[in-house]
């Protein structure tokens, strides 16, 4: 785009003017919401909805005029005849255990099931070249889905929407495990909302935080839905999700305390004037077996319960488009505070960086008596880059020993003595008081066995082939070209040169 | 005993020499072609002879033009040589390896009845509309109507007219030299509505040398089989500004009768969509005088790159993406105008970029800000905006003003706002584009093979390029007999298969194979079976030289 020409000739044409057919009322709207709830395991989920929904029959008008409904998703949908359409990228997995249900739960990777009309001829051909889009848009590698990893389920993924008949035959499955979700499939997906992430909710969507958590997932959800009561028509929804769990530990220095501007780095300031509904809900619902309270800054207006996946839970909204929300401080930052810090314990954990830092968990616990604490950590084993192995890398790789220094309490009680006048061994670690004593204990040292590839091993093949075809080949062709005749027994091998050469120097005649 | 031992001795040795001669030759004659036949890249043969020959190629362009004559409009003597055709050819001077000639191919003949009747009309618009019967008249065909010297058809001090259908008037002359003055003046008319240098040039841009063509001519969109319109209206402050368009009445009204009669050169798709928060690249400049904002001429082309990452690709086809984008300023920068480069504003506040489309500024009528409520609520103008776009349009697609000869008149644009002979000229140049870009592609393709062994040729592709290489040729030779439609088409099949061909992902499935692997892989099973052949050839050869120069000893 170098040569940009101003344009000063103009072509009259002879266009009429015509009266201005009155403006119908906007066709399509958009919702968003962002619900966070403080997790049983101290972690805070946050989960994003935008939802975008249309009046409009897709695939029967010819030219396609886009508001709000992102042009790049619209056009789909027409080229292809989907009638649904159902994509996520996730990086990490829910912890049920430890996080309690999801509202929307997804695979690690990428996965994507598709329902296309019944109209299409040729569902796998339309399969294929979808996902071929799909990877173009969203920056994913989608584009792997082929027929070794599709799969049409006949019972599981009922169409969301709307749906007359379900004839499997039109539904595609597929999921791709390895798929890393990172940046560049956070940008196509922010750039399909109408306020991109420039106002509303989906400014809090910072990639550099967003990835920094133990869980993240994103999702496309298209399906069709009854534009009013009777569902006389249809109307096209666009939900777009995306959850992430925050690990308040790390970043929060072993506190459970959150706020919007710790968790995103960004505050809400203003609505997105588009959205027909901004709100944010915070989980305040309180766990009593911790008998902790929360306490949310600012006061909520209002408070939501409902009973959501099978428990009374409560919220506290703020509506974003309510003026009075944002116009106190300008911007609005929520603050969630747990009334009864948590036990007094201190945590530091130093991640690894790869090549240049090792890993540090410094922990201080308070061990009941007569009790076995387990502390183990979990590795993964990783494949090094070939040149980073040692000449012996089945030997296996060392952990260096972990530490564990504490202060225990004397059986006998010691008198305080003079540092200098007492012997050395006895004061190398300064003793506060009498009643304990200090101890540093090292455990012994890992010995990890990591996975090691061979690295000659084609070549090893190739040579090992190549050599016994040759020793085959060498005596087949000795055995063929050389000639063999029958040597006459000589008459006296080394044996009697030697015998001879001693007579000869004892001055006897030879033999 | 010793002697038969001997004579054993001697057997063995010859069989030996004869086994070792027979395993080389069994290696040479069998081992060797068949090595080389299971490792060689598969290459079906192509036409390289034909492919080298279109780059010779001499395009003759014919135009063929009908010259009706009424009844007073040359002496009679000279009535009296009618019918008769007259072929001028001229050479189109242009810096490329194809020699491009135009002949226009002139048949004289007498007025019909109907046709003199018409022509004794008040007006040429009325002339014109009796004449009409634009389903008669071929692509890229002219008729011209020569009238008498002082008929009142035209104005009286033009001497020619040109209209929006394939028809043009002259005026003739009573003169010895009659026909030559009219010939002169046809030849002027006949290249104004059909082909003219600088048409061609702009159609070549991409394959002429840098220097002549390229800084200033605006280089149109490159021929493709379809394009895609997309209409975008930008607004990047939606707290101040609701802005509406009624785009779907304005693409019916007036894009959509301008791309039905440019359907002949591609398939059209129309789209719009609406971009909240699209900023522009540039920080607009306040200019105190006039209290207003204003983007200079050379920040205009770093305007465009960060809206268009907002702007999407096309997902669903794969031709090319006409933008235009009407941008409405936010609050803090309107009224917003670009300047040209002595600084005053652009009359139309527009721009275009080529082969990208084009950018509009909208300001909003100051007068909306006085309701106290924000957004303001704004209705674009779309009579306003439709003349821009559509002007721009024209100019991406190539469509410049005509040349217009002096003393001739130019009809008024049709409501369509193309006139056919605009369309048959478009398509001229089409197809030279195309016949050059497959004959590129061809060519490429070629010099390709012959640089880098490792390409393989499947039959498919193989059979696209003789496709496309046909399809040359039926293109050139259409374009020699004056069928401007079917060449068209054929240069269209050729471009198509041309880049099939060259595009084929099996063209690449050996390419990265290292001769250094291949070696690594070949010795250990080369060298242990062939050092014994050689071994044994070298120790026969010596003897065979041995036993060759003892009998001259003993001479």
């Amino acid at each position: 785009m170098a040569v940009s020409v101003p344009l000063a000739v103009l072509v009259l044409l002879s266009l009429g003017r015509v009266g201005w057919s009155h403006a119908e009322p906007p066709r399509d709207s958009f919702r968003e919401e962002l619900v966070i709830t403080p997790l049983p395991s101290g972690d805070v989920a946050a989960t994003f909805q935008f939802r975008t929904r249309w009046d409009s029959e897709l695939q029967r008008e010819g030219v396609s005029h886009y508001r709000l409904f992102p042009k790049a998703l619209g056009q789909l949908i027409s080229k292809y005849s989907l009638r649904e359409l159902h994509l996520s990228f996730t990086q990490g997995f829910w912890r049920t255990r430890y996080w309690g249900p999801p509202f929307l739960q997804a695979p690690s990777g990428a996965e994507l099931w598709v329902w296309f009309q019944d109209t299409v001829t040729d569902v796998d051909k339309s399969w294929k070249e979808l996902s071929n889009v799909l990877s173009g848009i969203f920056c994913a590698s989608l584009n792997f889905i082929d027929s070794t990893n599709t799969v049409t389920p006949t019972a599981s993924f009922k169409p969301l929407g709307l749906a007359n008949d379900t004839d499997h035959y039109f539904l595609r499955y597929a999921v791709l495990p390895r798929e890393v979700v990172c940046t560049e499939n956070l940008t196509p997906w922010k750039k399909l909302l109408p306020c991109s992430s420039k106002a509303g909710l989906s400014v809090l969507l910072k990639a550099d935080r967003l990835f920094h958590t133990s869980y993240h997932s994103q999702a496309v959800h298209i399906r069709p839905i009854c534009r009013n009561a009777l569902c006389t028509s249809i109307s096209w929804e666009l939900r777009q999700t995306l959850s992430v769990v925050f690990d308040t530990f790390i970043t929060g220095q072993g506190k459970k305390d959150w706020s919007l501007f710790r968790m995103f780095s960004r505050t809400l300031t203003e609505p997105c004037p588009l959205a027909s509904e901004s709100q944010v809900y915070v989980d305040i619902t309180s766990y009593s077996q911790d008998k902790e309270t929360l306490e949310v800054n600012p006061p909520p207006t209002t408070t939501y319960q409902d009973v959501i996946l099978g428990t009374r839970k409560t919220y506290a909204v703020y509506d974003l488009l309510d003026t009075a929300t944002i116009n106190n401080s300008r911007n609005l930052n929520l603050q969630l505070k747990w009334k009864r810090p948590p036990e007094n314990g201190y945590i530091h954990y130093q991640p690894a960086q790869d090549r240049q830092q090792p890993h540090l968990l410094e922990m201080l616990i308070q061990l009941p008596a007569n009790s076995v604490t387990k502390v183990s950590i979990q590795f993964e084993r990783a494949l090094l880059k070939w040149t980073e192995y040692t000449p012996d890398p089945n030997h296996g790789f060392y952990v260096s020993p972990s530490v564990l220094s504490a202060l225990v309490p004397s059986l006998v009680a010691a008198k305080p003595v003079d540092w200098e006048g007492s012997p050395l061994f006895n004061t190398l670690f300064p003793v506060s008081d009498g009643s304990s004593y200090f101890v540093r204990l090292y455990t012994e040292p890992l010995l990890v066995n990591l996975p090691t590839p061979d690295f000659s091993m084609p070549y090893n093949v190739i040579c090992l082939t190549c050599t016994v075809v040759a020793v085959c080949y060498g005596s087949f062709y000795n055995l063929l070209t050389r000639t063999f005749h029958i040597e006459e027994p000589s008459t006296g091998g080394l044996a009697k040169r030697l015998a001879n050469l001693i007579r000869r120097a004892r001055g006897v005649p030879p033999l | 005993m010793a002697a038969t031992g001997a004579v054993a001795t001697d057997r063995e040795v010859v069989r030996g020499k004869r086994a070792a001669l027979f395993f080389a030759a069994v290696a040479i004659v069998l081992g060797l072609p068949l090595w080389w036949k299971t490792t060689e890249t598969y290459r079906a043969p192509l036409p390289y002879s034909q492919i080298s020959g279109l780059n010779a190629l001499q395009l003759r362009l014919m135009v063929p033009v009908t010259v009706v004559f009424t009844r007073d409009s040359v002496p009679l003597d000279d009535q009296g040589k009618l019918p008769f055709t007259v072929v001028h050819e001229r050479e189109i001077p242009l810096k490329y390896k194809m020699k491009i000639k135009c002949r226009f191919q002139k048949t004289y003949r007498r007025a019909l009845d109907h046709e003199e009747e018409a022509l004794l009309l008040g007006s040429v618009q009325e002339a014109e509309a009796t004449l009409a019967q634009p389903n008669e008249q071929v692509e890229g065909s002219l008729t011209v109507y020569v009238i008498s010297e002082h008929s009142s058809l035209l104005p009286q001090d033009m001497m020619s007219y040109i209209g929006p259908e394939r028809t043009a008037v002259v005026r003739g002359v009573m003169h010895r030299e009659a026909l030559n003055i009219i010939g002169h003046r046809i030849i002027q008319v006949a290249q104004a509505m059909s082909l003219t240098e600088d048409v061609l040039a702009a159609a070549l841009a991409d394959h002429l040398p840098e220097d002549k063509w390229s800084s200033d001519k605006r280089r149109p969109l490159k021929s493709s089989l379809g394009y895609e319109i997309t209409f975008s209206l930008l607004n990047p402050d939606p707290k101040s500004h609701d802005v509406h368009w009624d785009i779907e009445g304005a693409v019916r009204r007036y894009v959509q009768p301008f791309l039905n009669t440019l359907s002949a050169a591609g398939n059209f798709s129309v789209d719009s969509q609406i971009l909240y928060y699209a900023m522009l690249g540039v920080n607009p400049r306040f200019d105190p005088a006039s209290s207003s904002y204003y983007l200079s001429m050379h920040s205009l082309p770093h305007v465009i790159n960060p809206v268009e990452s907002r702007l999407g690709s096309s997902a669903a086809s794969l031709y090319p993406v006409l933008n235009f984008l009407l941008y409405v300023p936010e609050l803090a920068h309107s009224p917003l105008y670009i300047q040209d480069r002595d600084g005053a504003p652009v009359a139309t506040n527009a721009f275009h970029s080529p082969r990208w489309g084009g950018i509009m500024v909208y300001n909003v009528d100051p007068k909306a800000y006085n309701v106290s409520e924000q957004p303001v609520r704004v209705e674009v103008d779309m009579v306003r905006v439709m003349e821009v776009f559509l002007a721009q349009l024209r100019l991406l697609f190539g469509i410049a003003h005509p040349q217009v000869p002096p003393k001739c008149l130019l009809s008024g644009p049709k409501s369509e706002g193309l006139m056919t002979w605009e369309l048959d000229r478009l398509l001229w140049a089409r197809s030279v584009e195309n016949l050059a870009t497959a004959t590129t592609t061809l060519t490429s393709l070629a010099q390709l093979l012959g640089k880098i062994s490792n390409i393989v040729i499947k039959d498919d592709v193989a059979s696209e390029v003789y496709r496309a290489v046909a399809a040359v040729q039926k293109a050139a030779e259409e374009l020699a007999s004056g069928h401007l439609s079917s060449a068209f088409a054929a240069s269209q099949e050729a471009v198509t298969s041309s880049e099939r061909a060259f595009f084929d992902p099996s063209l690449l499935h050996l390419l990265y194979f290292p001769d250094d692997q291949k070696f690594a892989i070949y010795i250990p099973l080369f060298l242990p079976m062939a050092v014994p052949i050689l071994l044994s050839l070298v120790k026969i050869f010596l003897e065979t030289r041995k036993s060759w120069k003892k009998p001259e000893k003993i001479d």
